[in-house]
């Protein structure tokens, strides 16, 4: 099982990286950075399920909070506005 | 004979549907009988589940405790069995909104909503939820007030969410079940607010 490296507040950056196959963490937050809000504990890798696979070692999956105008340098709204999207580990640098 | 029958031909995802199922069956890896209980098991599922939660959030502060620290075992502290995932409830404020949505697919909790609507899974919502929320809410007829901020929820992995909304004023005295009925599917997506008339 992958140990948790990252905890709550600490600062993370997506990786921004283009992997062919089935990957849970979306094109528009990738490369983006944000704050680790909770860690909801550990899944199969969903891009080793994908393949048939084991899925093993299981992954840590985290909460990640991104504010929005950081996201999208056009945003209107409130500069407060967040954006939580789950990533795991693999993907956070 | 007159046919009045509107007869359509399969879709290809109702084609492939029907495909792997009649194959699944064919092999012996699963049986019609347990398919059509699946089915019927989620039909019995509606929004009606998540207003109990949330109904009982709002007269119980120690269930609510319990809920938003782990919303799988506070379900199955109802009764509500919720297989299998996990189940984060995220709690509206004066100060914080939160709203809900997949934009990889369409996750949705459906142990306590029942199927989505189809707005759920058009693209449209999908890739403006994360992008124009407030240009979105405004669409669904909710304007926020000033100060309040919003926090969007990209369900895009394991867990799946459910919002609790404010109890509305004018409820006071209320028993659960009154609660319960003003609490609409659409406010524990995020795209709505309870109001108590």
């Amino acid at each position: 099982m992958g140990e948790a490296r990252f905890k709550p507040g600490d600062r993370v950056t997506v990786r921004k990286a283009y992997p062919l196959g089935h990957i849970r963490t979306p094109f528009y937050i990738r490369g983006h950075s944000g704050v680790i809000e909770r860690l909801c504990g550990t899944f199969g890798n969903p891009e080793e399920l994908a393949q048939q696979r084991s899925g093993e070692p299981k992954q840590p999956l985290y909460r990640v909070r991104f504010m929005q105008k950081d996201v999208w340098p056009d945003y209107r709204g409130d500069p407060g506005d967040a954006l939580e999207v789950e990533i795991f580990q693999h993907w956070l640098e | 004979m007159k046919d009045s029958g509107n007869y359509q031909p399969y879709n290809y995802f109702q084609l492939m549907e029907v495909s792997l199922r009649e194959l699944l069956v064919e092999k012996g890896i699963v049986t019609e009988a347990q398919v059509a209980a699946a089915v019927q098991e989620m039909r019995e599922r509606t929004p009606e589940l998540g207003a109990r939660v949330v109904a009982r959030a709002w007269v119980d502060p120690a269930f609510k405790a319990g809920l938003l620290a782990d919303g799988t075992r506070a379900c199955e502290e109802l009764g509500i069995e919720v297989p299998s995932l996990k189940l984060v409830v995220v709690e509206n404020t004066a100060s914080v909104h939160n709203m809900v949505v997949c934009t990889l697919c369409s996750c949705y909790p459906r142990m306590l909503l029942g199927i989505p609507p189809e707005w759920y899974k058009s693209r449209n919502y999908r890739s403006r939820a994360v992008r124009e929320p407030r240009e979105v809410l405004a669409e669904f007829g909710l304007v926020l007030d000033e100060g309040t901020n919003i926090r969007v929820h990209d369900s895009t992995a394991d867990m799946r969410y459910l919002v609790l909304p404010m109890r509305p004023r004018g409820t006071e005295g209320w028993d659960e079940k009154q609660l319960a009925s003003i609490v609409t599917r659409d406010c524990m997506i995020g795209v709505a607010v309870p109001a108590s008339s």
